[in-house]
This record gives C-alpha cells, structure tokens and sequence, in this order.
C-alpha cells in the first residue's frame, strides 16, 4: 500500500475512534490523573483542598475499618466467584440440552438479571429475614433453625454469595454462548474412541470451555469487589461492620462524608487489589486454561 | 449436547442405550424444572406480596398467600404520593438517550479497531481494554468534581453525556463481530468506490443485526436500572428516575410492601417483555462475537 493511502487510512481511524478517544481522555484518563493529585489532599468539596502529602495513604495503613473491609470484600469476592461460576456452569450445561421449553427456561434463568438492583434487594430482605423470611420458612418446615443471615454478623456475608448466585445470568448467557462455540465434531470423534459420558465431560467441555470459565472468573472477580449498590441498600455496611466491603467504604467517605482525598487513596487500594488478584489470575491461568488456538 | 449423541459403546445394544437416553432427558427436566422454581419463587413472592392487603401486610407471622387480592395496591402504588408517572418518563428519556449515545459512539471505533490500520491503533486498544478493568470507584469522585464544576449536578447531563463517548465493553463486543466480516466483502466496496460510512451502514451494520441488538438490550437494561449515579447526581424529586423513586418508596412506607412490591413489578415489566423478544437474537449476538474465543 502507498504511503499516501496509508495516511489517508489512519486519519480514518483517527477520525472513527475520536467518539471513543475524547470520551476517553475526558471521563476516564482526566479523572485518573485528578484521582492521583486528589488522593495526596484533604478536600471536602466546600473548602479549597490542602495537600498532604501521603497522611490519606498513612491513614488508610492505621484504619482498621479499611483492613475490615478488605476482608469482606476478599470473602464476598471468593464466594461469589467460587460458587457462582461452578452453580452457572451446571446450569448452562442444562440449558445447553435439546430439550423442549429451551427458550423459556433460559428466560427464567436470566430474568433476575435484569430485576433493578433495588427490586432485588428488596425482595431479599424479605426472603433472608430471620423469623418469616422464605428461606428460613422452608428451613423450619424440613426442621432446621435457620441462620439470621442479614442480622448475623457471621452469616451476612454468605447470605449476600447466595444472592449475588441468583442474579448470574449474564454468566449464564456467556457460558452459552461458549458450549454453542464448541465443535460438534469433538464429541463425535471422542464417541468414536468410545468416551462415556464423563470422559466426554472432562476431556472435551471443560477444555474446550476453559478460555470460557477463565474470563467469568476473572470479570466476575472484578465486578465482585466493585459491587456494593446493593449491600448499600440492603445492609449498609451492617450489622456491625460485617458487609462493610471496599466499594461501599469508598462510597461513604466520598459521598457521605464528603472526605473525597481519603476516598480517592481508598480507590487506588481498590485499584491495585483489582490488578494483583487479575495478574495472579493470569499466572494461574497458564496451568489451566487450553487454548486451541496459541496466539 | 452431549445428551443427543449418549454414548453407545458396543456392548450396548441400541435399546438399552435408547432407555439411558430417556431416563438422561428426564433427569434434566427434574433438575431444569427445580431451578425454576428456585429461580422463580421470588417472583411468586413478590407478586403475591403485592396483593396482600395492608392488614395482612402487617400480619404476624405474615401470610404466604394473600387472602383476597388487593389489586388496588397497583393504583395505590403508582399514583400515590409520589409521582411514578414522571419518574417513567424521566427513565425512558434518559434511557432513550443513553442507548442512541452508546449506539452511536461505539460503532465508529469499533469498526475502526476491526479494519483500519493506524500506528496507535494497538496501544488504543489495550488503553481500550484497560479500561474495563479500572473500578468505577476510581473516577467517580474526579468525575463528581468535574460535572459539579460544569454546574451539571441535579441535570440528567452527567447521566447521559458520557454515553455520547464510546462503551469500552461495547466497542470490544461490535469490534469483534465485525472482525468476523469476510474482507471480501469491503474490498469489493471499495473497489466500486463506497466511503467507510457508506461500507459500515450498507455491510457492517446489517450483518452485525445481532450484535447491534445485544447491545441494545445490554444498554436498555443498564441504563433503566441505573441507580448509582442518579442517587449522586440527581437531587429533585420531580427529575428522580424509577429506581430512585423506588427507593424513596422504601423511606417513606417501610411497612407498605404490597405497593412497593406492585410498583417494582410494573418498572420491570418493559424489561422482561424486552427479553421475552430478544431472546434469541440476544444469545445469538453474544455467541458470534467470539467472546467464546478468548
């Protein structure tokens, strides 16, 4: 290709990505960069901020409510991700079958995603409340004293796993979408050499599956320590500070508080305990996950 | 997948495996059909809840049933005391909106990250894909500082605006669709001397239909349930979005969860008829984006 139409293609390209490259600089690389300056100030939004220098950091290394935080959001974070894409991938497995009512079964389980987050937490409420929560009532009638879940501080955490399972079809879709990917001809020609079921199973969905099961894990880690609308609506932090996860902590200091420096250095824990769990994941991704294509 | 094609090693003789068949099939079924009561009871819960009466509302311990329906709870709900009218309305402009940005913005970068050549192009889209991974958190205060500093608190500006610049996730998605588009195809365009913008909506667009259509339904629903920021921004009552009426609703009649429950169901509605319609064209999009490839 000439010089010239080269040129001419790249201006294009510049031109094309420009929605997404002002956006970019404006909402996202702008606001990083204000983050940064903001984390080293002590501002409450009304009076002009004052630098410093590394006490927000300081602060945050001496705060045992972070620390506390840090905790739930690895035993949500774990929780969640462990139970939620080995419960959705047995599910998808089911969807994926040629049976009748495909269709809607795959409607029903997809149906609490798209519930507000709000309805959800309402609705929760109601079916983990200790005494006449549905949980609890159906419990008691195979006789078992259920767990105060919410108002406990031991159980709040599992609780909230539970939910956050229920509410995985967009997981579900993804995992779908994959099982359709994998070539028929695989099963046939393990059929062939006379694999059962379980063989089929394990030496041809799960590696064909795993690029699959690695991104879930890995984007569902990172939405599970973002997430916290709905913990804010259900638990706010409580009891105790037994759901106080880091997203929701952030969102106190910046937005109730209005202690935005000390937000701003809690956003760059959040940020680089994204990046470690992600690049471990990464790490372990090599002994697990078959690739059929190397890049 | 793997029920369709039982294995029937040789031993078997076509009627055994045949009956191995049928008892894999009902097995299914069993388990499909206890997930969707699992998945469903909540639904049950809430529409039944939403026709309790105030007194079995308050019941103690509260019925699982309601003993007449009080569908009055639906009218009692919507034209209360709060405005759930304007709260619609409110929701469908800015969702409107949203989804016409994020339509707009991510089809023209995605097809230039799936076929033009540009020196930066790599580094854009690993800046591209860095940004999925960076926590809301991060930017929400800076963004508050900046849209505060524009006077834009309590308008629907920092609501819909950004979505006017480009969804990573959604480039990502249409970019590799469009990758999957024979070149074939745009070279012979070129060739007969279409522009980009004439290539991108003659061929592109119509061969990503379902692509498009995920992304309509991804942003449709994201941005009607967005509540996050509308709790940051939005401050009026009359501006408040169906998700933040809701959660007044909570405030105000803690113990009126019949009309809670009601006005939950009818905001969700549009969603799930959405789904209903979409549902085929939804999972198809994601499938041929090659997200499984990955």
């Amino acid at each position: 290709m000439s010089t010239v139409l080269a040129r001419r293609e790249a201006r294009r390209f510049h031109l094309f990505v420009s929605p997404w490259l002002i956006g970019f600089v404006l909402f996202t690389a702008g606001p990083i960069v204000a983050a940064v300056v903001i984390s080293f100030m002590q501002w409450n939004l009304l009076r002009s901020p004052v630098w410093v220098g590394f006490a927000n950091y300081e602060r945050m290394f001496s705060d045992p409510e972070f620390w506390e935080s840090l905790e739930n959001t690895f035993q949500y974070g774990l929780g969640s991700v462990a139970l939620g894409v080995t419960f959705t991938f047995l599910l998808a497995l089911l969807l994926n079958q040629p049976l009748r009512f495909q269709g809607l079964f795959r409607t029903v389980m997809y149906m609490p995603s798209v519930v507000s987050g709000l309805a959800t937490a309402l609705l929760w409420l109601n079916i983990l409340h200790p005494d006449y929560g549905l949980i609890n009532k159906v419990l008691a009638a195979v006789g078992v004293q259920g767990p105060g879940w919410l108002a406990s501080q031991e159980w709040a955490i599992p609780a909230l796993v539970l939910m956050s399972v229920w509410g995985a079809g967009n997981t579900i879709v993804i995992y779908l979408a994959g099982l359709q990917g994998i070539p028929k001809t695989l099963y046939e020609a393990a059929e062939i050499d006379g694999a059962g079921w379980w063989r089929r199973f394990w030496s041809v969905t799960v590696p064909m599956m795993s690029p699959v099961i690695f991104f879930n894990v890995v984007t569902g880690f990172i939405a599970a320590l973002q997430g916290y609308v709905l913990i804010l609506v259900m638990t706010e932090g409580g009891p105790g500070n037994a759901t106080m996860v880091l997203g929701l902590y952030i969102y106190r200091h910046a937005f109730v508080y209005f202690d935005m420096g000390y937000a701003a250095a809690l956003s760059w824990a959040m940020f680089a305990l994204i990046i470690a769990v992600t690049l471990i994941q990464f790490g372990l991704a090599r002994r697990w996950v078959h690739y059929e294509f190397a890049r | 997948m793997f029920l369709r094609k039982t294995a029937a090693p040789a031993q078997l003789t076509s009627q055994q495996a045949e009956r191995i068949r049928r008892i894999r099939r009902s097995g299914a079924y069993i388990l499909l059909a206890i997930a969707t009561v699992v998945f469903l009871l909540p639904f049950l819960w809430m529409v039944t809840t939403s026709l309790k009466s105030d007194e079995a509302n308050l019941a103690f311990p509260p019925q699982w049933l309601p003993d007449s329906f009080h569908w009055e709870n639906y009218e009692r709900g919507w034209f209360g005391s709060l405005p759930f009218n304007t709260f619609l309305l409110n929701t469908v402009l800015i969702t409107a909106l949203s989804m016409l940005g994020n339509l707009v913005s991510c089809v023209l970068p995605a097809y230039a990250f799936a076929r033009m050549r540009a020196r930066a192009a790599g580094l854009m889209f690993a800046a591209l894909l860095a940004t999925m991974m960076i926590p809301r958190e991060i930017t929400l205060v800076p963004k508050f500082i900046l849209f505060s500093k524009l006077g834009w608190v309590d308008t629907y500006l920092p609501l819909v605006v950004p979505e006017f610049f480009g969804v990573a996730l959604y480039i990502f998605l249409l970019r590799q669709f469009f990758t999957t588009i024979p070149q074939e195809l745009i070279d012979a365009a070129r060739i007969d001397g279409a522009s980009e913008l004439r290539i991108l909506w003659r061929i592109m667009l119509p061969l990503s239909k379902p692509a498009i259509a995920a992304i309509c339904l991804f942003s449709f629903v994201g941005n009607w349930n967005q509540y996050l920021e509308s709790v940051i921004y939005i401050r009026t009552t009359e501006k408040f979005t169906l998700p933040l009426g809701l959660a007044m609703f909570t405030d105000q009649y803690a113990t009126q969860y019949n009309q809670m429950m009601a006005v939950a169901l009818v905001s969700m509605l549009p969603i799930v008829i959405l789904f209903f319609v979409a549902q085929k064209t939804f999972i198809r999009g994601v499938t041929l984006t090659g997200i499984a490839g990955r």
